[in-house]
């Protein structure tokens, strides 16, 4: 059962077919829920997912970050009204792996009526998470980032919050998700979750010990890395290296077959400057020289070795190609 | 050798990799991504850098199981080729995009590139021959006169053509087709693309105007004589005939052509067909394959991408190159480019800057 790994009870889970819909049912159908009692606003922080931040498209306000990939709470506090139907702020950015604070933003939203969303796709199996204790409203969760079937995932929503449908359908799932249970895939990501959860405070030490090789390795080369700026989960490392184009880095890598990323996500196969970086006050010449080095369940300390040792080739490489 | 395939999306690249793939190199495919709205679809068959290009490519290098990559050059495409087209042509003049693209961009940056992250050399589906002579390495003319493409390439200096490959060079273009087909390469019955890659609607007075706009002028003949007016200079091209809407027609009731584009007056010459001939060009910035000949010598001039090479008396000047025509040449326009051979091979270009 998914609901025991994340501290929800059963009937707070809604299985989707993946992260992007359950951002898509909290934001879309939380917000059409809220509109019905006069609640217009709807607030998301700049460096969502595109499943999230494209609610800006159907009027949402961005709520600003700071230069160290924090959502700026004060501001957050300030913005939140009772006009406000539906906040949303993800609890472990994907690309920097910054943890949001979101105690302060919670008080807000309860004290004003205001439901509060978090995309936690990045968090599961990595930082705690306890759906009941958190006092959210709304949590998005994906089976594959933590070991799971691609193809599913979940929204877990609170007894009294009650989305509107976003899709037409029979309302299997409480009235808010419609179609078929895939119960195949939802009983592999109960098992994955469990198994990622299970183990959590080991092997969130043991990637740990792991980011702070990687991030030392990176000071080395001159690289600012943006991944320890605040608190972050165990699993990203994102650098930037000045006088680099990420992709060349990226490339350099994957021939010595080691598969990184450069964070955002691309268009048609070409990378565009990451949002995240740019919302961050990143020119784009800083997001376009900027990495994401992740690690997972998978990933053993030879595979670090042999990555710190090709890391530097690559680098002085990419430097001199630029 | 690790060499890095050059991959647009068509057949002719495609099977390029795979031959240097069977050749027994460490292959690498890339594909250029040119435009800044890669999400544009083809409607026709006649771009080249469009998304759909680039996931045949993909699809091409899985077949070939090489490793594949997208290079974003479309900041540097847009500034050296598209912003370069439209200045030419704001000036006055008929340029070729594709030889600058193959010059600042496709045998330049990405060569550059290429060379700097471990690579060899760069493999492209050209149709054109290299071979090594006693002055490095020399760029024939095709074997497979239809679709030669040392025009085109006529820009290269020595450096670009020696880390550069074109394993098409003799080999007509249908069993290129046929070839692909045996490799199960998707792109085997693509049509192939013409015309300017970043106009496909292939509307290039369309394009011009988005950037040009409207400016009106007169089309005026040879003495002065105002016979009508233009909607924008930009619409004409030297030896072009339609489009001008004369209404007072020539007095010996001959077709007129454009002559010239004077574009400080916004103005279009006209006159008759016999005054379109000239038989001498002057070339400025001369490129060299294998390096400057002051001559002068006998060679052949095409100062079009499918024209037919003309013989002539070549020489350098103070840096420029003069080409002296045994025949009349007919319809030459300045920005063109014209690359001189000996015999099949080039010897280098320069781009034409008057012609009388």
């Amino acid at each position: 059962m998914l609901a025991s790994a994340v501290g929800a009870s059963p009937s707070e889970v809604v299985f989707t077919s993946g992260g992007s819909e359950a951002d898509s049912i909290a934001l879309i159908g939380g917000m059409a829920a809220r509109q019905a009692e006069g609640r217009v606003r709807c607030l998301v922080s700049a460096i969502e997912h595109p499943a999230v931040l494209g609610m800006t498209g159907r009027g949402a306000e961005v709520l600003p970050v700071t230069r160290e990939g924090i959502v700026d709470v004060g501001a957050a506090v300030t913005a939140i009204d009772a006009d406000v139907g539906v906040v949303s702020i993800m609890a472990v950015n994907n690309e920097t792996g910054i943890c949001q604070p979101m105690e302060d933003i919670r008080r807000a939203a309860r004290a004003r009526g205001a439901w509060l969303h978090t995309d936690a796709v990045q968090a599961l199996g990595h930082v705690p998470i306890d759906f009941r204790s958190s006092g959210l409203d709304m949590m998005t969760l994906s089976a594959h980032k933590a070991g799971g079937p691609v193809g599913i995932g979940a929204l877990l929503v609170r007894r009294s919050v009650a989305p509107s449908m976003v899709g037409l359908g029979g309302g299997q799932e409480r009235d808010i998700r419609s179609g078929t249970g895939a119960v195949a895939l939802a009983a592999s990501f109960a098992a994955a979750a469990h198994e990622a959860t299970a183990g959590l405070a080991e092997e969130s030490a043991r990637l740990s010990a792991m980011q702070a090789q990687i991030t030392a390795a990176s000071r080395e080369l001159d690289g600012d890395v943006n991944s320890d700026l605040a608190e972050s989960a165990p699993h990203i490392t994102n650098v930037t290296f000045r006088g680099v184009r990420a992709n060349d880095v990226l490339f350099l890598l994957d021939q010595r077959g080691v598969f990184a990323s450069v964070g955002s996500a691309c268009r048609a196969g070409v990378h565009q400057p990451s949002e995240v970086l740019l919302a961050m006050g990143r020119t784009p010449d800083e997001a376009a020289a900027t990495l994401r080095f992740s690690t997972g369940h998978s990933t053993t300390d030879a595979d670090v070795d042999r990555f710190l040792e090709v890391l530097p080739l690559a680098v002085r490489q990419a430097r001199n190609a630029f | 050798m690790r060499v890095l395939a050059a991959m647009s999306g068509g057949v002719d690249s495609a099977v390029a990799a795979a031959r240097m793939v069977a050749a027994g190199h460490e292959v690498t495919g890339v594909h250029l991504a040119l435009s800044k709205n890669p999400q544009s679809y083809r409607t026709g068959a006649r771009g080249c850098c469009s998304l759909e290009d680039s996931h045949d490519a993909r699809r091409a290098a899985d077949v070939l199981d090489i490793p594949f990559y997208v290079w974003d050059f479309a900041a540097e495409f847009q500034e050296q080729v598209v912003d370069d087209f439209v200045e030419e042509y704001r000036a006055g003049r008929t340029p070729n995009p594709c030889l600058k693209c193959n010059e600042k961009i496709k045998f330049a940056a990405v060569l550059e590139r290429g060379l700097a992250l471990g690579f060899d050399a760069v493999a492209t589906g050209h149709y054109a021959r290299l071979v090594e002579g006693e002055d490095g390495t020399e760029l024939h003319r095709a074997v497979d006169p239809e679709k030669d493409q040392s025009y085109v390439l006529g820009v290269l200096s020595q450096k670009q053509l020696r880390h550069s490959l074109f394993p098409l060079a003799e080999t007509p273009k249908t069993e290129v087709r046929a070839e692909a087909e045996r490799l199960g390469l998707a792109v085997a019955k693509k049509p192939d693309s013409h015309d300017i890659c970043f106009i496909p609607d292939g509307d290039t007075q369309g394009f011009l105007s988005r950037y040009l706009g409207e400016e009106p002028g007169d089309i005026v003949n040879a003495e002065g004589v105002t016979l009508g007016m233009h909607h924008g200079s930009h619409n004409f091209t030297v030896g072009q005939r339609k489009g001008l809407d004369l209404k007072i027609p020539a007095p010996n009731g001959e077709p007129r052509y454009v002559l010239r584009i004077e574009p400080v007056n916004n103005t279009v010459v006209v006159g008759g067909r016999e005054d379109l001939r000239v038989r001498v060009m002057r070339g400025i910035r001369p490129t060299w394959t294998q390096g400057p000949i002051e001559g002068p010598w006998r060679g052949k001039a095409q100062y079009r991408a499918h024209g037919t090479p003309m013989d002539a008396t070549i020489s350098l000047a103070n840096g420029e190159l003069l080409v002296e025509l045994d025949d009349d040449a007919s319809g030459v326009a300045p920005g063109q480019s014209v690359v001189v051979f000996d015999g099949d091979r080039v010897v280098g270009s320069a781009t034409i800057d008057d012609a009388r």
